[in-house]
């Protein structure tokens, strides 16, 4: 079988946070850049799969900019056989509604029998992308899904919902999107690393999906981003100091007269 | 120059940090408790294909570059060095030298299984009597109609107990010298090689050191490794190169010592301060930074002129020398800077310092390094004729 994974690359989780100047964007210098955790599930899946059915053709799509090659070639030195870096300077700025157009155009001719995403990209978490890509194809969608079981044509998915699991049987092609404990993704063999080296990645822009300039990035998109604030830092805490007694009355007079709270 | 890492060296150090991050570093002391670095983790380095770093791709191994084996020794060491030993051995003084001298039967018969890390190597030149003075060893090779006969014992080979394959140095004829001396390989299970008591160690408790005995050890003549007394020459020639591979080890080793130091500087308070903010330790912090990053580049500088194909055989002996040192010296500051808390048998520094302490000994000592090094740069000079590099070299 055919599957496609979709990956975004993303900060790592735990980048310390910096603006850029023009503050719609973050200040890249000191920030690693990792697969998205929840893709990594989705990729993990898809080369489990592949292990299962060595027949089994596993493709990774990201949508990013020159860096996102990194992306790729982790999930090329995984297990994945093929990677398409979408890449032009006119998708910058493509909100969900765009970014899905941008894959829905870069599947065209090409044939499937499965779509993973992650549930959501962490940074933005708008988790948009696959659901619009699914209403686009007029696809099933499972998403947040747990356990995947694929048997010939049909696939039956676990997916977690408000204090329940849901079953969904449906038939292939669909989108289905990895939660965290759908599986626990492997690490880069050195010969995978090897591999990878080898392994093309195709690269396309806009001329090459056949869009228009002004049916992505920002003129394409219906939200766009005015400005990024972090979260107001917190206030320093405030340590009462003496003996056992006189701290207890200190800490009664700071909740009555600070906090309020009394 | 140019002191980065490319996008791939920097995939193989990442990829190894994160693994031994996870899967050793938590556990290198329950493995120095147990004895040995445990049969599943071994399957699971395997797995990762770390067996197989310095075997040629055809034969089912990655072939890394010199700078990225350095990087992922350097990143083993710095969560196990037992594991980093382990891992060390069968790559670069077994399987490196079967792919650079085996015939293609040896090669096709035995890599591929030492790729996948099935088959461990373990390098056998020490004997009691002969550690410096290599060519000094007494165990005896006999032509027989089939091939040869091993007699004799060795002593201090690494991965001893879990090793499938043995490369063992012995002299067809002691009178001969160092010319008389030529390599076999022994595969475990054979009769006349009976398994050795584990050597008692100070550090590197996890890896399998022992002594391998040769009693009547009945071999074809196609396992033999090279030519008849070309072993001498594979052995230095292995050595050279796996020098570098010591050199990252021991960085790795002064690198975690370093960051065991600044964790605790930072934590610890004396006189109601951090004892980081006390200048002494601060000198004794960046002392350690310098002597790890000089140690680092010289080992980087090796692994470099080997990747280009120019002489290394002299930056491999500084770096290792170097690198040896400094992690003694870095070891040492870390428990000294710990205090009492590093005394206790319970903290990782009180490990790394005793783990630190062969580097100094083995793959060549600091003295014979000093040798190599002198001799390489005067040797002509000092003699009308160049002296030879001497045993260890």
């Amino acid at each position: 079988m055919k599957i496609i994974v979709f990956i975004k690359q993303v900060p790592d989780t735990a980048t310390k946070i910096v603006l850029a100047p023009d503050g719609k964007s973050l200040d890249e210098t000191n920030v690693n850049f990792v697969i998205n955790p929840y893709d990594e599930f989705a990729l993990e899946e898809a080369l489990q799969i592949k292990d299962r059915d060595p027949l089994t053709q596993v493709t990774v799509i990201s949508l990013g900019v020159e860096r996102a090659q990194n992306a790729l070639r982790s999930a090329l030195a995984m297990g994945a056989d093929g990677a398409v870096l979408l890449k032009d300077e006119a998708l910058l700025g493509s909100d969900a509604g765009a970014t899905a157009r941008v894959l829905v155009a870069a599947l065209k001719d090409v044939s499937f029998d499965l779509l993973l995403f992650g549930k959501q990209g962490v940074g933005l978490d708008q988790g948009q992308v696959d659901i619009r890509v699914a209403e686009a194809l007029g696809l099933p969608h499972a998403g947040v899904v747990v356990k995947l079981e694929i048997d010939g044509g049909r696939a039956v998915a676990e997916r977690e919902i408000e204090g329940a699991h849901e079953i969904m049987n449906f038939a292939l092609p669909a989108v289905v999107t990895a939660q965290k404990g759908l599986n626990e993704p492997r690490y880069a063999s050195l010969k995978g690393i090897m591999a990878a080296k080898k392994k093309p990645i195709e690269i396309r822009d806009c001329a090459a999906l056949g869009l228009r300039a002004d049916q992505v990035g920002e003129s394409g998109s219906l939200t766009r981003i005015k400005k990024l604030s972090l979260p107001p830092a917190r206030k320093e805490g405030h340590k009462i100091e003496g003996d056992p007694a006189s701290q207890a009355k200190e800490l009664i007079r700071l909740l009555r007269e600070e906090a309020k709270a009394l | 120059m140019d002191f980065r890492l490319t996008a791939d060296q920097k995939g193989v150090r990442d990829s190894i940090r994160e693994l031994a991050d996870k899967v050793l570093r938590p556990r290198a002391a329950a493995f120095e408790a147990a004895g040995e670095v445990p049969a599943d983790v071994r399957r699971h380095l395997a797995e990762m294909g770390l067996f197989g770093m310095l075997v040629p791709e055809r034969f089912g191994g990655s072939a890394l570059d010199p700078l990225s084996y350095c990087l992922a020794i350097e990143e083993l060491a710095r969560a196990c060095a037992a594991t980093s030993i382990t891992v060390s051995v069968s790559n670069s003084v077994v399987a490196a030298p079967i792919a650079a001298h085996g015939s293609d039967e040896q090669k096709q018969s035995l890599l591929p299984s030492m790729a996948r890390g099935e088959l461990l190597g373990a390098f056998c030149l020490t004997e009691a009597h002969a550690g410096s003075d290599a060519a000094a060893l007494r165990t005896r090779a006999t032509r027989t109609a089939e091939g040869y006969r091993l007699q004799g014992s060795k002593a201090w080979a690494t991965n001893a107990g879990w090793a499938g394959l043995f490369i063992i140095f012995a002299t067809l004829d002691p009178a001969l010298g160092s010319r008389g001396i030529t390599a076999f390989l022994v595969r475990s299970g054979n009769p006349g090689q009976p398994a050795g008591p584990p050597e008692r160690k100070m550090g590197l408790r996890a890896s399998s050191t022992a002594p391998v005995y040769l009693d009547d050890c009945e071999i074809p003549s196609s396992d033999r490794l090279g030519e008849e007394g070309r072993g001498m020459a594979i052995a230095l020639e292995t050595l050279d190169a796996a020098r570098i591979g010591v050199a990252a080890q021991c960085v790795g080793i002064a690198q975690a010592a370093f960051e065991e130091a600044t964790a605790y500087a930072r934590g610890r308070r004396a006189f109601g301060h951090p004892i980081a903010e006390f200048g002494a330790v601060k000198a004794q912090i960046a002392d350690m930074a310098t002597d790890i990053d000089a140690a680092r580049l010289l080992t980087h500088h090796a692994a470099s002129l080997r990747a280009t194909g120019a002489e290394f055989g002299c930056q491999a002996s500084m770096a290792k020398l170097w690198a040896s040192e400094a992690a003694n010296r870095v070891a040492a500051r870390a428990v000294q800077i710990h205090g009492a808390a590093g005394y206790s048998a319970d903290s990782p520094v009180e490990r790394l310092y005793r783990d630190a302490r062969v580097t100094t000994i083995y793959e060549g000592t600091s003295e014979i390094q000093r040798l190599v090094i002198a001799r390489r740069l005067l040797g002509s000079r000092v003699h009308s004729t160049p002296i030879s590099p001497g045993p260890l070299a």
